[in-house]
């Protein structure tokens, strides 16, 4: 049990020393511009990265048909311009009615 | 707008994020006390870590048997991600070092997007808002998980594992909606990702689809010539 104490305050100080550092190091100084261009890219490729993540797992480990499919169900009940919690909900059916035919 | 207001919309707008965050926290919650983590300790480590990412890593290395070092590098990777993305939000924060330092901490995901108005620009009232949305969302998750501990094939069952790559699913498609820059660094930061989780943990794996964002940029220069 002490070392699950150890391990929560090590990553609790490690979070909160990649969060603060370049905040902390930078000031008031504004990015330059070609910074500006790559950070502005930084979303959509980390947000894809971590659907991927999600989805699949280390070594893909984790990949599943019904996640995906609830994960496709969100994207696709988001073209009809559905507000975000009701394309969850129809992810979230999607995926449990899928779990539940397998 | 006001920061209050901007704080109020960052809140509204989270409102289906802090639930999906809430239902991951009662994932967590649960795993951790079928871990042996105790009751303390998984409410500890959502008030103070704030990671749901961080917090499964350490959960799984330390699950796994390895030694604690190793559980708090590979937590620490993956949260490696916030160094850039602080770093981008960094010009919309406010005061001495000290309290910037301190404002940083409400970069979590969810937030950090939220908050990105286009061109690198970032909405701090927003930041926040997002972020107190989803804070209590977690720890109050996370004790419901660990009190109830409902079992991890029931979450399953119902659907609820889907919550959270669903709502990052709907955040990428209004990224995407941007411009064609930002398709295409989607498309490389999934492929780059899904490539080095084969070899890689999932940190260094994010860290690496992030790279794709030069592609992006690339991509936009050759446009503009």
């Amino acid at each position: 049990m002490t070392t699950i104490w150890i391990c929560v305050a090590l990553t609790a100080l490690a979070n909160f020393a990649i969060k603060a550092t370049a905040p902390a190091v930078l000031g008031n100084r504004p990015l330059p511009s070609r910074a500006k261009g790559v950070i502005a890219l930084l979303a959509p490729a980390l947000l894809a990265g971590l659907v991927i993540s999600d989805l699949l797992g280390p070594r893909w480990s984790s990949a599943n048909g019904p996640l995906a499919l609830g994960v496709l169900t969100a994207a696709a009940t988001r073209t009809t311009r559905l507000p975000a919690p009701a394309c969850i909900i129809a992810a979230v059916i999607v995926t449990a009615v899928t779990h539940a035919m397998l | 707008m006001s920061t209050v207001d901007d704080i109020r919309t960052g809140v509204r707008r989270s409102t289906a994020l802090a639930a999906s965050t809430f239902v991951l926290g009662v994932t967590f919650g649960a795993l951790a006390r079928a871990h042996g983590w105790g009751l303390g300790a998984p409410v500890v480590a959502s008030l103070t870590i704030f990671s749901g990412s961080a917090q499964f890593a350490l959960l799984t290395v330390l699950g796994s048997g390895a030694a604690a070092w190793t559980a708090v590098a590979s937590a620490a990777l993956i949260n490696l991600r916030f160094f850039p993305m602080a770093l981008s939000a960094a010009p919309a924060l406010q005061g001495g070092r000290i309290r910037r330092a301190i404002e940083a901490q409400t970069v979590v995901d969810g937030a950090w997007v939220l908050a990105h108005q286009g061109e690198g620009r970032f909405n701090r009232g927003v930041l926040f808002g997002s972020a107190l949305a989803q804070w209590p969302a977690w720890v109050t998750g996370t004790l419901v998980g660990v009190v109830l501990a409902p079992s991890i094939g029931l979450l399953n069952a119902t659907g609820l594992d889907v919550v959270f790559p669903a709502f990052f699913a709907l955040l990428l498609f209004d990224e995407m909606r941007h411009s064609r820059s930002a398709r295409i660094a989607a498309a490389g930061g999934a492929v780059i990702t899904a490539a080095l989780l084969l070899v890689l943990p999932a940190g260094p794996a994010l860290l690496g689809g992030a790279a794709a964002a030069l592609l992006g940029l690339r991509t936009t220069n050759t446009a503009q010539s």
